[in-house]
C-alpha cells in the first residue's frame, strides 16, 4: 500500500450536501484561492508551526513537539479558538492519514454510504493522494460500489484531471465569477483554467455539479447571470447547477462586510435561469 | 369523590375540548374511581414512587391497549353482527373497513390499526382506473384524518410494490395530514429500490411514512403476521397487546449503590415487580372484563390467545449516565463506548429476562420487550434507549451507537433521526442513511426533516399550525394535538436544534 499521506482538517460520516445520496467527507487542507468569502477559511494555510494557537487553547490540547505542533485531541471541546488566533489561516487540528487508513474509515460506515468527497480547502492540491485513495476504493472488492467525488475550484490543469478522472466519477465545479477582474479580486487567480476545468469534465460526462456563489452586489448582477447562462448553454441545458446563497457565517476580513444573500433574490435568479432555458437548478434550502 | 368533582366540572366546561373528547375524559375518570386489579405492596409502592407505570391505562382494563383485527376476515366474509355482506367492488371494500373500524378499541378509544391496507385492498382493485383508485384512497384518506382524529390509528403498506401502496404514498404527501400514521414494511428482497425512493422523498415532505425492517419483524412473529400500530408497537395480526407497563431504569439506577448493586440486587428487583403489575391488568381484562366475548372474537377478527403484553422500559440514557457516574467513569450514553456498552449489556440482561419469566394469558407465555417511547408528562428521563435530545451526534454515529439494542425489543423501538433540511435536495442520502441502519440491525427507520408542518412527536404526528392554534384557545379537532402541545411546553421542542419530541401521550385529563 502506497505511503502517500494527505493533510486532512475533517472527516464526516454524514453529509448530503457534497454529491449524490449520503458521502463521506475529506476536507482537505490547503488552498490556491484566497477568497474573501470562503466559509472555512481555516482549511486554506498550511500550518508553519508557529505556535501562536498555543496560548488560545483552553484545554492545553496544543503544544510543540520537536518543533512541530502537536495535538491531543483527548480534551478538545471543539472551541475553535485556536483557528481564530492562527495569523495564516490554517489549522494545528489537521490531521496526517494514509489510504489504507482513510479506506478503514470507509469500510467501517460503507453500509451508510453512496460515497465518498473529497473537499477542503482546494482537495486537487493533494492531487497524488487523491488518486492512489481513489484508485484503492475502486480495487477494493467492498468499497467498489462507493462513488468517489471531487469538490474543486477547477485552478487545475487539463493534463492534471486526465491523471484524475479515469477514477473519478463525478466532480463539483465552483465558479467564483465570470468576469476575469472580478474573478481575480475575489480569489487572487485568473479563472480561465477554472472554466477549462468545467468544460473539461463536462466532456467527460463527469461534471455532476456547476456551482455558483452568489454574493449581493459583486455576483448577483445582471453581467455575471447572463455570464452564467452564456456558460450553462455552451455545457448543456441540462447540467446542474447549484446557486449557492454567501451567507456571513464562519468567513473573515471584508467579507464580513458583504450583504448575505436573501432567499427571494436567490429564487428570483433561478426563474432567470428558467426563463433562459437551464433547466436543472439547485437552490439552497438553509439561509442562516 | 369531592376532588374529582371540580375535575369533571372543569372536563365538560373545558372551552378547547369538543364533546366527544370530553365524553373520552369523563369515562376514564369513572373508571378510575373503581379499585386498582389487586397488587401486593411491593408492587404498588413502586407503581406510587413512579419506578414502574401503568401508562395511565386506568384502573379497570376492559379493553386490550392495542387492538390489531385480521380485515381480511370481514373483507372476505362480511359481518353476522355488523349485517354486511362480503365487498365486491373497491368502494365496497373501503366502505366496510370505515365500518369496521368504528368497531375497535383500543387506549385511546379509536383503532390504532387500519391494516395493511394495499394487500387488504389490491383484490378489490383489477377493474379500477389509476385515476379513480387515486381518487377514491384520497376520500378514504380523508375521511380516516377528519373522523378518526388521532394520530397513533396506524395504516401499513408494504413489503411488495404494488399500484395500491404507490398511490397511498401519493395521496399521503398530498393531503399532509396527521392522522393515518403510516408504517412502510421494507424488505431489500421484494420492495423495489423505487418504492424506498418514493418513500424517502414523502419523508422529506411529510416526516412519514415510517420504515419498518421487514425481514427481522417477520421472523419474530409468525405465518400469521404481525402489524406496526400506534407507536411503532410490532404486536401479532389478529391479537394485540393487553396492556403495556414500563420500568423507569434511571430510577432502579438511582436506588442502586453501584453497578453490580444495579445488576445483581435492584434491577431484578424492579422487573419482578412489573412482571406482577402486568399480570394483575391482563388478570382483570382476560378473566373479568368480559372483553373478549366481542363479536370479533366470534367472527374471527382477534384470538384471544394472540394478545401479547409489552414490557416497556425508558430512561435507559439516565440510567447509564447514573451507573457512570457511581463507578466513576466520565463518559457519556451515546458517545463514549463503554457507556455504550454498558447499555447494550442492561438490554441484554433484560431481554433475558424478560424471555424467561412467564406470563399468564400471553402469547407464547412471555411478555416482549418494548423500548417505550415517553408521556408527555416525563421529565428528565429519554424515551426507550435513546439518546437524549439536543444532543444526538450526527446521524450515521446516532445509528451505530444504537443498533445493537434493537434486536432485543422485539415488540417495537424507535430512534427519530433529525435531519437538516440540506436533505430536501438529496433524498438519496436519506435511502443511503435507512439501508444502513437495516444493515445494522434497526428494527425502525424514523426520519424528521426540520421545518416540515408535520412533526413527530415521538412517534405520532402533530402539525405546528395546529398547536399555535391550539394554545390560542381555538381547540383542535384532533386528540394528538393537545398532547404534542404540552410536550412543546415542557420540552421546548419545536426551538430545538432541529427538532425531535419526546413522549407518547398522556390520556388523563390534568
Amino acid at each position: 500500500m502506497s505511503s502517500t499521506r494527505a493533510t486532512i482538517s475533517k472527516i464526516l460520516t454524514y453529509s448530503c450536501v457534497d454529491g449524490p445520496g449520503n458521502r463521506l467527507v475529506l476536507f482537505l487542507q490547503g488552498c490556491n484561492f484566497k477568497c474573501p468569502g470562503c466559509h472555512n477559511p481555516h482549511t486554506r494555510g498550511i500550518c508553519n508551526h508557529c505556535g501562536e494557537c498555543i496560548p488560545a487553547c483552553h484545554v492545553d490540547a496544543l503544544s510543540i513537539v520537536d518543533g512541530r505542533i502537536a495535538f491531543d485531541p483527548t480534551d478538545c471541546d471543539q472551541c475553535d479558538a485556536c483557528l481564530e488566533a492562527c495569523p495564516i489561516n490554517a489549522n494545528p487540528m489537521v490531521h496526517d492519514y494514509s489510504v489504507a487508513e482513510i479506506l478503514e474509515i470507509a469500510r467501517q460506515h460503507h453500509e451508510f454510504l453512496s460515497g465518498i468527497t473529497v473537499t477542503g480547502g482546494e482537495a486537487t492540491m493533494q492531487l497524488k493522494f487523491v488518486i492512489e485513495l481513489f484508485s484503492a476504493i475502486k480495487a477494493d472488492l467492498e468499497l467498489r460500489n462507493l462513488s468517489c467525488f471531487v469538490d474543486s475550484n477547477g485552478h487545475l490543469g487539463i493534463d492534471a484531471w486526465k491523471q484524475l478522472l479515469p477514477v473519478t466519477d463525478g466532480g463539483m465545479l465552483d465558479i467564483k465569477a465570470f468576469d476575469p477582474a472580478m474573478h481575480r479580486e475575489l480569489t487572487g487567480q485568473d479563472n480561465q483554467r477554472s472554466l477549462q476545468s468545467a468544460e473539461f469534465l463536462n466532456a467527460a460526462g463527469k461534471l455532476y455539479e456547476l456551482r455558483f456563489l452568489l454574493i449581493p452586489g459583486i455576483t448577483d448582477t445582471k453581467g455575471e447571470v447572463d455570464s452564467l447562462i452564456g456558460f450553462v448553454h455552451k455545457l448543456g441545458a441540462e447540467t446542474r447547477v447549484k446557486l449557492n446563497a454567501f451567507q456571513r457565517h464562519g468567513v473573515r476580513g471584508k467579507a464580513e462586510s458583504w450583504q448575505p444573500m436573501r432567499k427571494d433574490g436567490v429564487a428570483a435568479i433561478a426563474e432567470q435561469l428558467r426563463a433562459a432555458g437551464v433547466r436543472n437548478i439547485v437552490q439552497p434550502v438553509l439561509f442562516t | 369523590m369531592d376532588s374529582t368533582l371540580p375535575k369533571l366540572r372543569n372536563i365538560v366546561t373545558d372551552a378547547s375540548l369538543n364533546p366527544a373528547q370530553k365524553t373520552h375524559y369523563l369515562a376514564l375518570e369513572a373508571e378510575n374511581l373503581l379499585s386498582y386489579p389487586p397488587l401486593d405492596s411491593e408492587t404498588s409502592r413502586a407503581l406510587d414512587d413512579g419506578i414502574i407505570c401503568d401508562m395511565c391505562e386506568g384502573h379497570a382494563p376492559f379493553k386490550p391497549r392495542y387492538v390489531l383485527p385480521d380485515y381480511s376476515v370481514v373483507l372476505k366474509k362480511g359481518s353476522d353482527y355488523l349485517e354486511l355482506p362480503a365487498p365486491v367492488t373497491l368502494a365496497e371494500a373501503i366502505n366496510t373497513l370505515m365500518i369496521a373500524y368504528h368497531q375497535v378499541p383500543s387506549v385511546t378509544g379509536m383503532p390504532v390499526y387500519i391494516g395493511l391496507l394495499d394487500e387488504l385492498l389490491l383484490p378489490f382493485c383489477d377493474e379500477v382506473s389509476d385515476a379513480d383508485l387515486h381518487q377514491q384512497i384520497k376520500l378514504f384518506w380523508r375521511y380516516l384524518d377528519r373522523t378518526l382524529p388521532d394520530a397513533f390509528m396506524h395504516a401499513n403498506i408494504g413489503p411488495s410494490d404494488n399500484r395500491v401502496a404507490r398511490t397511498i404514498l401519493r395521496v399521503d404527501a398530498e393531503l399532509q395530514q396527521t392522522a393515518p400514521n403510516l408504517t412502510l414494511l421494507y424488505d431489500p428482497a421484494t420492495s423495489s429500490e423505487q418504492l424506498l425512493a418514493i418513500a424517502a422523498n414523502n419523508i422529506i415532505s411529510c416526516c412519514k411514512p415510517h420504515i419498518a425492517n421487514h425481514p427481522i419483524h417477520a421472523q419474530t412473529f409468525d405465518d400469521i403476521g404481525y402489524g406496526i400500530v400506534s407507536c411503532y408497537n410490532a404486536l401479532p395480526l389478529a391479537g394485540g397487546s393487553s396492556t403495556l407497563t414500563r420500568i423507569n431504569l434511571k430510577e432502579v439506577a438511582e436506588r442502586s449503590t453501584d453497578e453490580a448493586d444495579f445488576f445483581e440486587r435492584t434491577l431484578p428487583y424492579y422487573l419482578e415487580l412489573q412482571f406482577k403489575l402486568m399480570q394483575s391488568r391482563i388478570n382483570f381484562l382476560h378473566s373479568e372484563s368480559n372483553f373478549f366475548r366481542s363479536f370479533l372474537v366470534a367472527e374471527g377478527w382477534i384470538e384471544q390467545d394472540r394478545f401479547t403484553a409489552m414490557y416497556g422500559v425508558y430512561a435507559m440514557a439516565e440510567a447509564v449516565n447514573a451507573l457512570q457516574d457511581l463507578e466513576g467513569r466520565d463518559g457519556r450514553y451515546g458517545f463514549d463506548a463503554t457507556a455504550n456498552a454498558l447499555g447494550h449489556r442492561i438490554s441484554a440482561v433484560l431481554a433475558e429476562t424478560v424471555a424467561n419469566r412467564p406470563v399468564e394469558k400471553c402469547w407464547r407465555g412471555r411478555a416482549m420487550l418494548h423500548s417505550q417511547a415517553g408521556l408527555t408528562s416525563d421529565h428528565d428521563a429519554t424515551p426507550g434507549v435513546r439518546i437524549p435530545y439536543g444532543t444526538e451526534p450526527d446521524p450515521v454515529s446516532h445509528i451505530r451507537a444504537l443498533a445493537p439494542h434493537h434486536q432485543y425489543y422485539e415488540s417495537g423501538i424507535s430512534e427519530i433521526l433529525t435531519l437538516d433540511e440540506t436533505v430536501r435536495n438529496n433524498p438519496e442520502a436519506l435511502v443511503q442513511l435507512c439501508k444502513g441502519a437495516f444493515a445494522n440491525g434497526f428494527r425502525e427507520f424514523t426520519a424528521n426533516v426540520a421545518s416540515n408542518d408535520l412533526v413527530r412527536v415521538t412517534g405520532y404526528m402533530i402539525r405546528r399550525s395546529d398547536v399555535d392554534g391550539y394554545k390560542q384557545g381555538q381547540g383542535s379537532r384532533t386528540n394528538t394535538t393537545a398532547l404534542g402541545s404540552e410536550a412543546v411546553d415542557n420540552n421546548g421542542i419545536l426551538e430545538r436544534k432541529p427538532r425531535v419530541i419526546s413522549h407518547e401521550f398522556n390520556p388523563s385529563y390534568d
